[in-house]
């Protein structure tokens, strides 16, 4: 168990550094492949119409003067062991995890991604209790009731919730009851510790938009399980125990059918915490998600490379925990 | 029809409904069909119809037979003959709303087929039981043995401790076989052979001390030198515990030393009713003779060819007209064009020797001794 812990650890990584080498790589080189220089690569971070000193002097601030390599090694070094700057009139040190200092901004870009983490953090734990909660009911009962009314309209239900994206369920969301009905008006993001209440409030339409979309993923993917489970030969024993039926379902077939809803739940939440983008920019929270979308319209390489190493960081470790859950969830699944 | 049994008013209800409906079962429903109070189970006109898109799947279509305690009835047919719906239906677990359920299933007293679903709850578990062909899928594979044989112990015995639970599951571990049984009851199925698993199983329905125990196709899924464990193992145990057991199974083989009495079924209707020593000594039905013939003996030249029974089972939604099995049988032309017009009645030849078949008795006999019997 250990042993697998560690090779996992390991993987991740190795899996990491390839990440940050690809982003590095699709930043530097593919402008180069299509014939960007380095000059008009760094005169994007200088004000219009600079002078060729200006251009200079910031190719060799950002360290464009440098090869690729070594630009991308000195960047790996920042992360895991500090760097120390000495472009400036004094020199400055960059702490680990040192992700550098933003192109356009000039400031530090890991205290700022980290400000963030708790916007999206709580974005996508609201969610993720409303659809787990009401996808997995939805999806037991409709297998449960297969064929029934209630059956096809949730499905139905279910069937608009995976197709709608974000951006029309979102707005329409907040057009009617933010504007039409002003029951959650003046969205902005207030953070836990200052306000629960008022961080509740105003967070329920975007946790009812994202989790509206999973729900419905999840809502199908339970009643597949459960129609699934509940065929089996062992839920026939259940009932020739003399089980009632309430324990049945639950303890022997919902069991079942929720092992698969798990990983999927471990994927899905990995990948929300890397930014949920499209929510959080319809309903303009400063979270992770919007920072990447910002990081990527500024072509900020340092805010780039922080949020997608972050975004694959939490996505391999929810990977690794599922991995883990698995073999206490199914006894079959021995690690080793 | 006695007065003083309590069944005769429900039953001669049903009797007249049935009649209505069918006219062909007309002679099986009467008075003579009445209930048994002797027997500890008696099934009586037993039909388990299913509502498909393709018409009625009449999948036990008036089947009635006793059992006593301590006896053991051998259920013999080949796939689709209604055997394993027919047990499915005593235990009250055809759940389907298209199912169709008529007859009467007395249990120690207790007619089951109109009586609250809850109640055949209670029993089911308790006083009967069932084993299942395959253990391996018949068993949750996220719980250990123990806990499955725990659950199975609690639900009617719920003022019992998980500790005095545990104690009796590692207890029936013991008791069916299962060496160091306190140690490999915290064991998980897939880490039990098909055997062991088997046993495990048979813990799991006696846990209870049921009255019945149902077997279905218990030795199936098992390699065949741990077939003959599992029911020598059956056999013990129902000694040890007294109880009914219905076997049921394709193969005349496991049945045959085990069983009391044999109730052979085609088409969803008994087709031959004796004791054992009757079925194997003097069967009367073309399609039980069949399956005498293609049955593997220990006693046979190895050379000697099994002879199958022509043709596939038929299906249950277009039942050949007459009887069921005429566009098997090999002696249908004898008799007379009855065998596809007119449903044969399970008449009784001797005491407690039923059958349904239209050929003319002396020429049932006749047949088993020149051609059938030189074969067996």
């Amino acid at each position: 168990m250990v042993a697998y812990i560690i090779r996992r650890a390991f993987a991740a990584v190795v899996l990491l550094l390839i990440v940050s080498a690809v982003t590095f790589g699709i930043f530097f080189l593919v402008p180069r492949l299509a014939g960007e220089t380095t000059q008009q690569l760094a005169s994007q971070y200088v004000g219009r119409d600079p002078s060729p000193q200006a251009v200079q002097s910031i190719i060799h601030n950002l360290g464009f003067d440098k090869p690729v390599y070594q630009q991308y090694w000195e960047f790996i070094h920042g992360i895991v062991a500090g760097r120390t700057f000495n472009d400036g009139p004094t020199p400055t040190h960059c702490a680990v995890p040192c992700f550098g200092y933003s192109f356009k901004s000039h400031l530090p870009v890991w205290p700022d991604l980290t400000q963030r983490i708790p916007v999206t953090l709580s974005l996508a734990l609201g969610a993720a209790v409303i659809w787990l909660v009401s996808g997995v009911a939805i999806g037991v009962l409709s297998a449960l009731k297969r064929g029934s009314i209630f059956d096809r309209l949730s499905m139905g239900v279910a069937l608009a919730g995976v197709s709608l994206p974000i951006f029309f369920t979102g707005l329409l969301s907040m057009d009617l009851f933010s504007f039409q009905w002003p029951i959650f008006s003046n969205l902005h993001y207030v953070n836990f510790t200052d306000n629960p209440l008022m961080w509740a409030k105003n967070l329920v339409l975007p946790w009812v938009t994202l989790a509206f979309l999973y729900s419905a993923l999840y809502a199908r993917l339970t009643r597949a399980g459960m129609l699934e489970t509940m065929s089996e030969d062992y839920i026939r024993t259940a009932r020739a125990k003399g089980l009632p039926e309430r324990k049945v379902v639950t303890r022997h077939g919902l069991r079942s059918a929720l092992t698969p809803i798990i990983t999927i739940f471990g994927m899905d939440f990995g990948l929300l915490l890397g930014g949920a983008v499209l929510t959080e920019t319809v309903f303009s929270l400063p979270g992770v998600g919007q920072y990447a979308v910002q990081a990527i319209t500024d072509n900020d390489l340092p805010k780039v490379m922080a949020v997608t190493t972050l975004a694959a960081f939490f996505i391999v470790v929810a990977n690794l925990l599922v991995d883990l859950l698995y073999a206490v969830v199914d006894p079959r699944v021995r690690l080793s | 029809m006695s007065k003083t049994n309590p069944v005769a008013a429900s039953s001669k209800a049903k009797a007249a409904e049935a009649d209505a409906k069918d006219a062909d079962t007309k002679a099986a429903s009467a008075g003579k069909d009445a209930p048994n109070p002797e027997a500890f189970l008696s099934v009586r006109d037993l039909r388990i119809h299913f509502d498909t898109d393709d018409g009625l799947v009449r999948s036990v279509d008036g089947v009635s037979f006793d059992l006593e305690t301590g006896k053991t009835l051998g259920i013999v047919g080949e796939s689709g003959s209604g055997k394993s719906v027919t047990s499915l239906g005593i235990l009250g677990l055809h759940r389907s709303k298209r199912a169709r359920i008529s007859g009467e299933v007395w249990l120690d007293g207790e007619e089951l087929i109109s009586a609250d679903p809850d109640r055949v709850r209670q029993l089911r578990g308790e006083k009967m039981s069932m084993i299942f062909q395959d253990p391996l899928t018949a068993m949750h594979p996220y719980y250990t043995v123990g806990a499955q044989i725990v659950e199975a112990y609690r639900v009617h015995h719920p003022q019992a401790s998980k500790k005095a639970a545990r104690g009796v599951a590692v207890e029936m571990l013991d008791r069916v076989g299962i060496p160091q049984p306190d140690r490999r009851v915290d064991d998980y199925p897939h880490q039990f052979s098909g055997g062991m698993r088997q046993r495990a199983m048979i813990a799991m329905s006696l846990v209870n001390n049921p009255k019945l125990l149902i077997a279905d196709e218990p030795t199936t899924a098992l390699d065949v030198t741990v077939q003959a464990q599992i029911l020598d193992l059956i056999r013990d145990l129902q000694k040890e515990f007294g109880s009914a057991v219905i076997i049921i199974t394709h193969d005349l083989g496991v049945v045959a030393e085990l069983s009391d009495d044999i109730l052979v079924m085609y088409g969803g209707k008994c087709v031959e009713k004796g004791t054992s020593e009757t079925i194997f000594t003097a069967p009367e039905h073309p399609y039980t003779w069949g399956l005498l013939g293609s049955m593997p003996r220990m006693d046979r030249e190895l050379q000697d060819r099994l002879i199958p029974v022509k043709g596939s089972p038929p299906s249950l939604i277009n039942l050949p007209k007459g009887c069921a099995f005429n566009p098997r049988c090999p002696y249908a032309e004898l008799t007379g064009g009855k065998s596809t017009t007119e449903t044969p009645q399970l008449i009784e030849v001797k005491p407690g020797h039923r059958v349904a078949c239209h050929l003319p008795e002396e020429k049932r006999h006749s047949i088993f001794r020149d051609e059938i019997a030189p074969r067996l």
